[in-house]
């Protein structure tokens, strides 16, 4: 089974997306992230889902996306097709004592700070999921409270 | 102009001739508006399911788009079977269901269902009409998407202020134009050359048909096609007519209970070409053995139908009609002299055979007594079961279009709306063949058929139970006949077995009967004739009365029981491993 970031273009009009996740779940295929927000187009949507499957399955899915009336267009990217980013908030428990540190981290991952209060700090880390992941690990010894991913969002990379 | 008028107008403008519905609270308005329509036919069927599978045969019958409409609510949700139905099988079909008023819409209103949301994995698309400014464009719209690429059926959900409701400037759309939705009807170049060199290579080349090629109208293409390169032909339970029963090249259906000939053709042909069909796990049996030597070519319209069972080495994607004019002007006679050998070897004594008697009527026996009365040019629809498939194997369908029943979804209670539906649409006798228990399914639209007058006549083939479930029970759970005996009790060892508890049964020799109803009083309680038919010798006479008559008749055949249908590939197996009726004990 290999991971897949499908970006689909559709109408934007309410009964899409649940059109989209019905398919999904009415055939049984696995979605591990979606995203979906207008485009520059108001009439237009971008969704971008990762799935996964084997060939097959990722065939069918992308034929059964393109079958939907409400579909404009799909596009599986193969890895290196695409650039992706994920944005990500997260609250961590901060000490006077490590704040600096961790800011020193978000620092490396250019990320930003959006909050701070005594006992916590939210940050704002935006990039690749893997990046996004390496970060989680290496800020987890200070204590999680909460995360928010947006999940991967996609585009294909600018023509050289 | 009022939101119904604009609906009423849509319907004309699209050619509606007839518009099976039932009424209810939301809509009235509409019902108000149509009381002065007077060039469409307005029938009110018995019951929704009536509506949405008489639209479903008016299609079928005419490949038009059917209309059937129900009331918000329960109204809507009873055409719900219908209309998967008509998705099940690719059938242009619009249905209309009304709703609650827009701002009730999500309050759990009086009759409130979410049919966007309940039809939404059954439809091809669907709408919700929000405000009347949307319903011209949908309604062109819904009848644009129904009928053309893949045929299906849309739905329109219409609340009812938006049918009270005014618009200035109505205008209806001439055109369509969705950037989301175009289908593709030409075939690749490239991919049409490939698939006709490979063919020309073939030594064992077999041609599928499917529902494709009745949908498309592209049955004079096959048979050019066909009589082009002289390949066997066989066709699905869903393309029965779609190439004549009667030619010389058709090799019988394929599948569960399809011929020797046909699935032996499967199994060692070296090229397939599929036209217009899905590679249904009724006709492929156990994929991992299915057609073990053969290159596989598959033209259908739908991307989405090619590799989802089984791999294809050429797709085209395009119209089966489209595609096979092109190959048509390639396509050169092969040398098949050795494969039609063992072919003819396969077809033997013929393609469908079974034990016959004088004493007790047999099903196929009433099939083949009422293709040689109808002189093989009825028009008929089937319910769900075995007497489904003794009519796909002995009625020789030479015409599409002739044979209306529910594959893909086996909907029980088909046939009789679904016949219903096509005598109005042609305006000639439509015949309809049902089991005992498929038949009480929609029963109720013999008031439909009487009132209305259509010639509807419904043959029954009486074997007092659900005879395709017992047929299971029977081969492969040890004849435990759990809820399937149509007389009494519960459960049955079989009608040959020595019951001494009382249970049952009344079916000796003398075979008094005990039915529940009786069909011929049920019949005539709806003014409507009716017979029962006992012996194999009356057989004829009665359908030569049926055929003979004007207007709707029903003939009840009281056949063999425990009388199975075979050829049989179970569920499972591969396709060459069939059982047929000398093995039975
Ligand atoms: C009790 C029972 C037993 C059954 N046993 C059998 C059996 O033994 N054998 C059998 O064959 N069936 C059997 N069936 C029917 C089976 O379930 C399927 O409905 C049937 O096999 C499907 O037929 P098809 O492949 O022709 O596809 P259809 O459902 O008719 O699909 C049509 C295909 O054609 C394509 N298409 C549509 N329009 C066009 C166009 N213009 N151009 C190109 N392509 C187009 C569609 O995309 C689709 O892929 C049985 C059903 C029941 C209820
Ligand atoms: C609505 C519906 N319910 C149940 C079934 C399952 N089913 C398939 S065939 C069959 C038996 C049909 O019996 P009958 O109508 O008497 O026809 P026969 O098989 O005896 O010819 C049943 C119950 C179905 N196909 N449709």
């Amino acid at each position: 089974m290999s991971k897949h970031t499908i970006s689909i273009l559709v109408e934007n009009n309410s009964g899409a997306l649940s059109r989209i996740a019905g398919l999904f779940a009415a055939r049984g295929y696995n979605i591990m992230s979606l995203s979906v927000s207008e485009t520059d187009d108001e009439t237009m949507s971008r969704m971008t889902i990762v799935s996964g499957g084997d060939d097959t399955i990722m065939e069918q899915i992308n034929k059964q996306l393109n079958r939907l009336v409400d579909v404009i267009k799909v596009l599986d990217f193969a890895p290196g097709e695409s650039v992706e980013r994920e944005l990500m908030l997260i609250t961590l428990g901060a000490t006077n004592a490590n704040r600096h540190e961790i800011i020193g981290l978000v620092d490396i991952y250019k990320g930003t700070v959006v909050a701070v209060s005594s006992g916590e700090i939210t940050l704002e880390v935006s990039g690749r999921a893997d990046e996004i992941n390496d970060f989680i690990n290496l800020v987890r010894p200070y204590g999680i409270k909460e995360v928010a991913r947006s999940g991967p969002i996609a585009l294909s990379k600018a023509r050289k | 102009m009022k939101g119904s008028e604009i609906f009423v107008d849509a319907l004309r403008r699209e050619g509606v001739d007839t518009l099976f519905g039932y009424p209810g609270g939301v809509l009235i308005p509409i019902y108000d508006t149509l009381y002065d329509v007077k060039d469409i036919n307005i029938v009110l069927t018995r019951h929704e399911q009536g509506a949405a599978h008489a639209a479903d045969g008016y299609a079928r019958a005419t490949g038009r788009v059917g209309v059937c409409m129900g009331t918000s609510g329960p109204g809507a949700t009873n055409l719900v079977t219908g209309i998967a139905t008509a998705y099940l099988d690719s059938i242009p079909m619009v249905a209309i269901s009304g709703q609650v008023t827009s701002k009730l819409i999500g309050t759990d209103a009086f009759q409130e269902a979410d049919m966007v949301g309940i039809t939404r994995p059954i439809t091809k698309h669907n709408f919700l009409v929000k405000t009347i400014e949307e319903l011209p464009e949908i309604m062109k719209m819904a009848f644009h998407i129904a009928r053309s690429g893949r045929p299906g059926p849309v739905l329109v959900d219409i609340p009812k202020d938006v049918t009270t409701a005014i618009m200035d400037n109505y205008e209806y759309p001439e055109t369509v134009n969705m950037r989301s939705y175009k289908p593709k009807y030409e075939g690749h170049a490239g991919q049409i050359k490939k698939a006709v060199d490979l063919l020309a290579t073939a030594k064992r080349p077999l041609i599928y048909a499917g529902g494709g090629v009745i949908l498309s109208g592209a049955e004079k293409e096959l048979l050019e096609f066909a009589e082009k390169m002289g390949a066997p032909v066989t066709t699905t339970l869903m393309c029965l007519g779609g190439f004549p029963g009667t030619h010389k090249q058709f090799i019988g259906m394929p599948g569960m209970h399809g011929s020797k000939a046909a699935n032996f053709s499967f199994q060692n042909a070296d090229c397939i070409i599929s036209l217009g069909a899905r590679f249904d796990d009724r006709v492929t049996g156990d994929t991992s053995c299915f057609a073990p030597k053969a290159k596989i070519i598959h033209v259908d319209i739908d991307p989405a139908s090619i590799s989802k069972i089984i791999a294809v080495d050429i797709p085209v994607v395009g119209d089966v009609k489209t595609v096979l004019l092109e190959m048509n002007k390639m396509i050169a006679p092969l040398e098949l002299t050795k494969w039609w050998g063992e072919i003819t070897e396969w077809i033997g004594d013929g393609m469908f055979t079974y034990r016959h008697s004088d004493t007790v009527i047999k099903p196929q026996f009433v099939i083949e007594k009422f293709y040689e009365v109808t002189e093989g040019k009825a028009i008929f629809a089937t319910d769900v079961g075995q007497h489904q498939m003794w009519a796909a194997q002995y009625y020789k369908m030479d015409h599409p279009k002739q044979w209306l029943t529910s594959g893909g979804l086996g909907t029980m209670g088909f046939g009789i709306p679904a016949a219903m539906g096509a005598a109005f649409a042609l305006k000639a006798p439509v015949w309809n063949i049902s089991g005992d228990g498929g038949v009480q399914m929609n029963i109720q639209e013999l008031a439909t058929i009487r009132i209305n007058d259509v010639p509807v006549k419904t043959i029954i083939l009486n074997n007092e139970y659900l005879g395709m479930v017992r047929q299971w029970q029977d081969l492969f759970y040890k004849k435990r006949y759990s809820s399937v005996c149509l007389t009494a009790q519960v459960e049955c060892d079989g009608c040959t077995c020595e019951r001494t508890d009382g249970g049952c049964d009344k079916r000796g020799d003398e075979r008094e009967y005990t039915y529940v109803p009786d069909f011929v009083k049920l019949s005539e309680s709806y003014s409507i004739p009716a017979k029962r038919i006992t012996k194999p010798s009356e057989v004829e006479a009665a359908l030569k009365w049926a055929h003979e008559l004007d207007g709707p008749c029903v003939l009840e055949f009281m056949t063999d029981p425990e009388e199975n249908v075979y050829p049989m590939v179970p569920a499972g197996a591969a396709l060459d491993e069939m059982i047929f009726w000398e093995d039975e004990k």
